[in-house]
């Protein structure tokens, strides 16, 4: 598919998942450049976070390959996880932990060091001021979902990949990730997402791969 | 627009680890109830001998190593499930997976974070329950320097089971049955040297062993679970 002009980073190519033994998609290949956002569509248990788990290197495909920078992420291991922030379904945070502290944590294993001044800063910016010093079981389903996503601005990875990232945010959280999002694609970032809600996504770099209907 | 501080110690490797141990350690200290699980059964269970048995020394002393060891085994089992289970449900692990650090780094952490709110305390509590066995000081010292060289081998080796059997239904029984075989030179040698020491032979020997097997675990079982949890979360 690539022409050789312009590598692009991402490529998924001949992809098949399986899951119990049901064949979920087949000979699935795309690739996400930078400054692009690949909305992925399909209905329940077409094997959306199947895919994107595959793409995070969490879940080893049936068959195919996904390259980044033209090397087999199975090769690449922690020098593509360097690139990565995933978020799935589970939002990854201690409840025993403060916001402050899962965020700090999180960007110690991800490599970089985070100063506490900053990490109170950006939860401010992603709406939870007042509940930082607060045990994360304390907070409400979408109030964790925001310390999860807090990673996304505390973060320098190239790739998001986001499973229905919009899941328990109320209007003003769901308008404050988009424009994050909009932001890192526009900064030259790549995401792949999956959404059920209709959200306006940045028009032009947006592209969308529907996984089939296949049922057996 | 956000520009993360580059760390100030640079590559170190170990800087993960300790932030690892840090964070699984203040998670123990909030929820202490979990730490006194595991000790209160080794209590009971080598409580229960003395009683069960009656006081005749000679006898006490003659199973005293025995089955304060078991004890401690069993003890150190009953709180593996608890390495992985929490991260795995609330998602830490597969992010854990997805870090740029080494798996096995990470998993080292977790484990030595483990034992020293697992294993420590009943390296600890061991001599006084070894007092109602009559043991003399001698065999005490021995008992704690066995203990110490042998609870984190458990955890090390138990490590490997608990990823295996992580998300399964009924993982506790499975994990019994898998590292139970691998537990055993370890009870053989922590309790020889105590019987060795006890019996007037020095257990020297025997701790020596033990530490061998100390070393060839620290090495290896981490990058063994490691592979397990990429399974796992597969």
């Amino acid at each position: 598919m690539s022409d050789g002009t312009l590598q692009p980073a991402l490529q998924v190519d001949a992809l098949s998942c399986v899951r119990g033994d049901r064949m979920l998609f087949r000979d699935l290949s795309f690739e996400v450049g930078a400054g692009e956002l690949l909305h992925l569509k399909g209905q329940n248990g077409s094997g959306k976070t199947t895919l994107l788990r595959a793409l995070a290197g969490l879940l080893l495909p049936e068959s195919g390959e996904i390259r980044w920078n033209g090397k087999n992420i199975r090769s690449l291991r922690e020098e593509y996880s360097r690139h990565l922030l995933y978020l799935g379904h589970l939002n990854g945070i201690k409840g025993d932990l403060s916001a402050v502290e899962n965020l700090r944590i999180a960007a110690t294993l991800d490599g970089f060091r985070l100063p506490d001044s900053r990490a109170w800063d950006v939860l401010a910016e992603i709406g939870l001021k007042g509940h930082e010093d607060l045990p994360s079981k304390h907070l409400s389903q979408g109030q964790k979902r925001r310390v999860a996503l807090a990673r996304l601005l505390a973060n320098d990875a190239r790739v998001w990949i986001l499973d229905e990232p919009f899941t328990a945010l109320d209007v003003a959280a769901v308008q404050l990730l988009q424009e994050v999002i909009r932001r890192h694609v526009e900064k030259g970032g790549m995401a792949v997402i999956t959404t059920h809600q209709e959200v306006a996504m940045i028009g032009e770099h947006t592209r969308t791969v529907t996984l089939g209907q296949m049922h057996a | 627009m956000n520009t993360p501080v580059p760390s100030p110690w640079g590559r170190c490797m170990l800087e993960p680890l300790f932030w690892i141990i840090r964070r699984d350690l203040t998670i123990a200290m909030r929820r202490r109830a979990d730490v006194f699980t595991t000790l209160i059964f080794f209590a009971i269970v080598v409580s229960l001998f003395p009683l069960g048995i009656g006081p005749e020394p000679n006898t006490l002393r003659l199973i005293a190593p025995g089955i304060v060891w078991v004890g401690a085994l069993l003890a150190s089992m009953l709180a593996l499930e608890q390495i992985f289970s929490a991260d795995h449900r609330d998602g830490t692990l597969e992010q854990m997976l997805l870090t740029p650090q080494p798996v096995a780094l990470l998993v080292a952490g977790k484990v030595l974070a483990h034992w020293l709110v697992s294993g420590v305390p009943l390296v600890l509590m061991a001599p006084v329950l070894g007092l109602q066995f009559d043991l003399s000081w001698d065999a005490l010292q021995t008992l704690i320097l066995s203990l110490l060289l042998g609870t984190p081998t458990l955890s090390l080796i138990g490590a490997i089971g608990a990823a295996l059997t992580l998300g399964l239904r009924s993982g506790g029984v499975l994990l019994a049955l898998l590292v139970l075989p691998l537990y055993i030179p370890v009870l053989i040698f922590g309790a020889g040297a105590v019987e060795a020491t006890v019996s007037g032979l020095g257990g020297q020997s025997h701790l020596s062993m033990l530490a061998a097997i100390l070393v060839a675990s620290l090495v290896l079982t981490p990058l063994a679970t490691a592979a397990a949890l990429r399974v796992a979360e597969d």
